[in-house]
């Protein structure tokens, strides 16, 4: 009977019920849109360390995120490196800005990344034109489709200048974003320090692997020791430091939250309004059926269960509208994440949102004195 | 009969409001209710019918007396323990109905059935039992709206039967309502408290009441003013004994 009288209740006005559906429904795509960015962001901005294959990344000292990590590291720390005991290999990677002149002309910001084809380091993935041995053919790079507009090219064979020379595009990937907006570019190690103009030993990151059975804690603090000048970061390390520069120094992941807290406000308000306004209606009923000796829990369920009710259709309609704009978000340069787990949560969160609004339209019941049921 | 009342208020006191505009709305008024009986609670308007009645029916606290009901204390109990008592032992009937006007007749009935922590099913028969004893069984999926005011004011009298309670308590039942069904609603409240030996109150100013009644208190100012009882004679004429029950004043 909770559930009856409470839909019909509901739906009794549906003005209000709708009032109250939008609210929710709004709040539930702002929140998702907000958290599907920063999750979406934060995914983009670990994919290159965890697509890389090291237990240790070595740094130049203060690197503040993946693409930051300056062109400061030479052979001689690779040596020091492999001379540490269980360090099975120590893989030299390459990731600087650089200018990408456009065919047609024009220019943007890239972030070119070196890596040996030979080495099992850091390699493109999602591989859908081409393939990675091209790379290695004279000016080869691997670019990502999303960027194709950006960059000024079509597809393979399309040429262009990178600071100090030129490159032809010779593999094409699907699905690496860059959260900096200026895309990636793959090519070879070598390649990547000639554009450049940098020494012909110089790069910006090793990748160690230990070996089997080795001691992390330890290898690391030896490491660091014979590195002298180095940082020695676990993946999480990096990742963290990653999240840490581009979410938060920046400002960015903090506006992201904010949205999303603001559009959990607005459905709050929304919902507290509507559900304390449907309540002072019905507070004869509420005092009949205090009167008829229904318990205060009672009545407080029929409030809670009206605001479930809304929550799980709100939920729903929502969902459905985050999920299209999720869908359609996939093939720009900042998509949204959506996985079972954050659906899960944003249930949890709407229905306790609603629980919250509901709260006043409690109180409002429990102040009710049975004895207006009497006409005076 | 002879029999124990199942529910006795003594010398009921009741303050209501507060500061200055605080009024002494009942004086010491006791006040009997047996089992079998419809009693009707008379008197002018502001007299504090309305104020005894939520007293007897464990809506309102009294300021100093005692209320027992079948057979336990029920002053002083806290809101959640009055809540209980009432959900245990009192069916209410209001004058101006007080049905869910979201709730079909049915619905209406069993929503007090669910009050009381009935299964579905048993709320289902109990309410459509009550429903037909009120005459309303070709009614049950009918909403209030759709309803003449005698037919809501009977889906109230089976809300109030269906769960059994022992008193019935109603405040000016028949004020709403035309002659005919007036008389329905009284014969109805009548038949209740002979067949089902329950104790049953109406306040009313209704004089169309009298004869429904086996017995009429009539309260005047906070207290209660006179009795009379209603004598079978052989003629099988009713009037009434005035065994009057003068309370010392003041
Ligand atoms: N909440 C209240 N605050 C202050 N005074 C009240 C309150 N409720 C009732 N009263 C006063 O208490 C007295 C008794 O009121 P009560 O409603 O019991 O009378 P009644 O006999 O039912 O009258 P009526 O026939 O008009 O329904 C009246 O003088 C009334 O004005
Ligand atoms: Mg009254």
């Amino acid at each position: 009977m909770i559930l009856t009288l409470a839909i019909k209740n509901l739906f009794h006005d549906r003005i209000r019920l709708a009032v109250t559906l939008v609210g929710i429904l709004f709040s539930v795509v702002l929140v998702s849109v907000q958290l599907g960015l920063y999750y979406g962001a934060r995914k983009m901005i670990v994919a290159m360390v965890d697509n890389a294959n090291a237990d240790l990344w070595v740094t130049a000292y203060g690197a503040k995120s993946f693409e930051e990590g300056g062109v400061l590291l030479n052979q001689k720390d690779r040596h020091a490196a492999l001379s540490v005991p269980g360090v099975a290999s120590a893989v030299p990677l390459y990731v600087h800005f650089s200018e990408w002149r456009k065919p047609g002309g024009g220019s943007t910001s890239t972030i070119i990344v070196g890596f040996n084809p030979e080495d099992d380091g850091l390699r493109p993935w999602g591989l859908i034109a081409g393939d990675e041995s091209s790379i290695a053919e004279p000016g080869g790079v691997a670019v990502d489709r999303t960027y194709l507009n950006d960059l000024g090219i079509i597809g393979i064979g399309d040429t262009a200048q990178i600071d100090f020379g030129r490159v032809r595009v010779t593999a094409i990937t699907e699905g690496i974003r860059s959260f900096t907006m200026s895309p990636f570019v793959f090519t070879t190690l070598n390649r990547a320090r000639a554009l450049q103009n940098q020494p012909s030993d110089a790069f910006s990151y090793l990748l160690v692997k230990l070996a089997p059975g080795t001691d992390m804690a330890r290898a690391r603090t030896v490491l660091a020791e014979r590195l002298g000048n180095r940082e020695v970061l676990t993946k999480s390390e990096f990742r963290d430091r990653s999240l840490q520069q581009w979410l938060f120094s920046t400002g960015a992941g903090v506006a992201l939250i904010g949205g999303a807290l603001l559009g959990l406000l607005v459905g709050t308000v929304i919902v507290a309004q509507t559900l304390y306004s449907s309540t002072k209606d019905h507070l004869t009923e509420f005092a009949t059926l205090r009167a008829l000796g229904s318990s205060a829990g009672y009545i407080h369920r029929v409030i809670l269960t009206q605001a479930a009710f809304s929550a799980i259709i709100g939920y729903c309609l929502g969902m459905a509208i985050a999920l299209a704009i999720t869908t359609l978000s996939e093939a720009t340069a900042l998509p949204l994440l959506m996985t079972p787990w954050l659906a899960a949560g944003l249930f949890a969160i709407t229905i306790g949102m609603c629980a919250v609004s509901a709260i006043s339209a409690i109180l409002k019941v429990t102040k009710i004195d049975p004895a207006m049921v009497f006409s005076r | 009969m002879k029999s124990e009342p199942v529910l006795e208020a003594t010398d009921i006191v009741k303050e209501l409001g507060q500061g200055a505009g605080k009024v002494r709305a009942l004086k010491g008024v006791s006040l009997s209710l047996m089992p079998g009986e419809l009693t009707l609670l008379m008197g002018p308007s502001g007299s504090g019918k309305t104020t005894l009645l939520s007293i007897l029916g464990c809506i309102l606290a009294p300021s100093a007396g005692s209320v027992t009901l079948a057979g336990q204390r029920v002053d002083g109990l806290d809101p959640e323990a009055l809540a209980g008592v009432r959900r245990r032992n009192i069916g209410f009937i209001f004058q101006s109905y007080n049905l869910f006007p979201t709730l079909t007749a049915l619905e209406n009935v069993r929503l007090a059935l669910d009050v009381r922590g009935m299964s579905a099913a048993e709320t289902v028969i109990r309410a459509e039992t009550a429903l037909r004893e009120v005459g309303l069984g070709h009614r049950l999926q009918s909403y209030p709206r759709n309803m003449s005011g005698g037919e809501q004011q009977r889906v109230a009298v089976a809300r109030a039967l269906a769960g059994d309670p022992a008193v019935i308590l109603a405040d000016e039942p028949t004020a709403a309502l035309d002659s005919e069904n007036g008389h329905q609603v009284m014969a109805l409240l009548a038949r209740i408290a002979k067949e089902k030996g329950r104790a049953v109150l109406a306040v009313t100013h209704d004089p169309r009441t009298h004869s429904y009644a086996d017995r009429i208190v009539r309260i005047e100012d906070g207290l209660i003013s006179g009795e009379e009882r209603r004598v079978e004679t052989g003629e099988n004429i009713t009037r009434y004994d005035l065994t009057r029950k003068r309370k010392a004043n003041g």
